[in-house]
């Protein structure tokens, strides 16, 4: 099992959105973050002073997969949120030791088996 | 009123009529009727009251002609204040139905084309419009220069806008109520172009829209010209102001193409608006503006406050049917009640009575505002299916809206309000007039505004890049953002000041 975070771009959200569902990654937790990598920093005006933003919006992704998505969850991240531009984004993986699902009290892979039809079914 | 130039026989029993009209009757201007009515009541009620003090002479004659003029003075400069807040009715509807990251650009252009048509309308717009000249256009009054007769001499004024003449408000009133309509027009684009257009292009936009698209059109219909000439009666603007406002959006947003991601595999993709309290705020100054901008028409008040009165009620409840119109419509078409299309329903039903709110019944606004809440509900998916992306709905509003309260006009008009509509038995031909007149204007409107934006795309250039219009035109075009997030992530870095 594995813990993925990714960062991506706010713009491509619906893309990698889609990708993940039509991939059978259905639980995903999303944040609207500011961080700071190896895109340049953008110059605002206010009142006639310029200055730096260098932390840019992004939006990260927490994953929880078994060892058998681990693949297809990168890939599709990957494909998904690239550009080519500095900017795109990271994606961290990283072990987990346990997962525990509340209303059942299920356990690791079992609690990580998706509930329900396949979102990809609908897209 | 602005409107209701020529007819050979007016009505035997219209408001205008003064019951002892102090001035010879002009065939080719019944407006007169409103300042000899005005100087005939107010003379009678204050020469009542000074009987007993004086008897009446020159002298109290001159004064009652004086409040006369005071009075409607005041009101269409009120009325022209509420239309110039509808600025900012229409700086709420169109951030509201926004992206965060688009607010600063679209308040922006609201500011901008008001600040460049007070001025171009000043110089040349005005002139074109209500200068003496051709049925095409005026061709005298740049720069508002001309004798101001009109106080005290209103339908006897004699001067280079005739077609005004018959309001006896001072000439700069009069300038200041159209400015605020020319402005109005022109503001009714920037929302349908968001989100992608470049904002030099949109400045030259609005200089030739006030300058010439709008106020030669306008000239056509207030300015005495060939449809004034016709009989096409327009109140307030469903075709001069909104019909032309919408179809010039549906131009300019046509050549302009649709924001990025509107349309994916061939479906329309719904981009939401990032704040629906402006929506809902913008919409009630609307409204209010309103206010002004059909019942303030009649220029004047004195000489029948009555028929100020009824346009207020006429205004109002062809909205709230309209309202209730598009609220149930969506119902039934969507399976909820949407808020945004009930909004833009609201807005429809302002539109509509526009032109005929001088001239209906209640009920018969009541009818003309449920009709324009249909209408606009099922005209939205339609400009989204001709891949024209307009993120307010301005096409289908001011547009389409326009088109059926001109022509609802030809249908429910009254005789003994001036109007001779199909149902008051007043057969087809004015019925024809109303559709030729606001089919030949809005037609032009879009096709004018249409070349003129083909020809920014090969000189200035129309539309942001891929990049900037991703990253929002707020940064991209101003450097600025309009919700900055107050965290120490944000701390800004001095790197230059502008001294």
């Amino acid at each position: 099992m594995k813990l993925i975070t990714a960062f991506v771009r706010p713009e491509r959200l619906n893309a990698v959105k889609e990708a993940l569902f039509k991939a059978g990654v259905q639980g995903i937790t999303l944040n609207r973050v500011s961080g700071h990598g190896g895109q340049a920093a953008i110059h605002e005006q206010y009142r006639g002073s310029t200055f730096l933003v260098e932390f840019h919006e992004k939006v990260q992704l927490t994953i929880a997969v078994s060892d058998a998505f681990v693949a297809p969850t990168i890939d599709a991240i990957t494909r998904s949120a690239r550009t080519g531009e500095v900017g795109d984004g990271k994606i961290f993986v990283q072990p987990l030791e346990r997962v525990v699902r509340i209303r059942t009290g299920e356990e690791d892979a079992e609690a990580l088996t998706p509930i329900g039809a396949p979102l990809a079914a609908s897209i | 009123m602005k409107s209701r130039i020529p007819t050979a026989t007016p009505p035997a029993a219209g408001p205008f009529e003064s019951p002892a009209p102090l001035a010879p009757p002009r065939a080719t201007r019944p407006h007169a009727g409103l300042l000899r009515r005005t100087v005939y009541v107010v003379a009678t009620l204050l020469v009542a009251g000074l009987a007993a003090a004086q008897s009446p002479d020159a002298a109290s004659a001159d004064a009652t002609a004086k409040v006369t003029v005071a009075v409607d003075t005041l009101w269409v400069l009120i009325a022209g204040a509420l239309v110039f807040f509808m600025q900012a009715g229409f700086a709420l509807v169109e951030a509201g139905l926004q992206s965060a990251k688009n607010v600063v650009n679209i308040l922006m252009k609201n500011a901008s084309d008001f600040m460049v048509a007070s001025i171009a309308f000043w110089a040349f717009g005005f002139a074109f419009m209500f200068g003496n000249g051709t049925g095409l256009l005026g061709l005298h009054g740049w720069f508002l220069s001309g004798p101001d007769l009109s106080p005290l001499t209103g339908s006897a004024y004699r001067g280079v806008f005739d077609a005004l003449s018959w309001t006896g408000v001072p000439l700069f009133a009069k300038f200041f109520f159209q400015l605020v309509f020319a402005g109005t027009a022109a503001t009714i684009v920037s929302g349908a172009i968001g989100g992608r257009v470049r904002f030099p292009a949109y400045l030259v936009f609005s200089v030739v829209m006030t300058t010439f698209i709008y106020s030669i059109l306008g000239h056509w219909v207030w300015g005495g010209g060939w449809l004034a000439q016709l009989g096409f009666l327009d109140f307030a603007g469903s075709t001069v102001v909104h019909a032309v406002g919408g179809f010039a959006a549906l131009g300019a947003a046509a050549v302009l193409g649709p924001r990025i991601g509107r349309y994916q595999n061939g479906r329309v993709t719904a981009m939401p608006g990032h704040n629906m309290t402006f929506v809902a705020l913008g919409v009630f100054i609307l409204w209010l503006g309103w206010f002004g901008f059909n019942p303030g028409s009649t220029m004047g008040i004195v000489g029948d406050p009555g028929l100020v009165a009824r346009i207020f009620l006429t205004t109002n409840i062809a909205a709230a049917a309209a309202g209730v119109a598009s609220m149930v419509v969506s119902w039934m078409r969507f399976g909820k009640p949407d808020f945004s299309m009930t909004m833009n329903g609201l807005l429809a039903g302002l539109v509509a009575i526009t032109a005929p709110c001088a001239f209906v019944s209640p009920p018969a606004a009541i009818a003309i505002g449920l009709v324009a809440g249909v209408i606009v509900v099922l005209a939205i998916p339609v400009v989204d299916a001709l891949g024209v992306d307009d993120p307010v709905g301005a096409v289908s509003v001011h547009g389409v809206a326009g088109v059926w309260g001109t022509v609802s006009l030809g249908l429910f008009g009254l005789p003994a309000l001036g109007a001779s509509g199909l149902f008051a038995g007043g057969g087809v031909h004015f019925l024809l007039v109303q559709i030729l007149g606001t089919v030949v204007i809005s037609a032009l409107a879009f096709g004018s505004v249409a070349l003129l934006w083909m020809a920014l795309k090969a000189t200035v250039g129309i539309r942001v890049g891929p990049h900037e219009e991703i990253g929002g035109l707020d940064v991209a075009e101003h450097g600025a953002e309009a919700y900055v997030p107050a965290d120490a992530l944000r701390e800004p870095v001095i790197v230059g000041a502008g001294d």
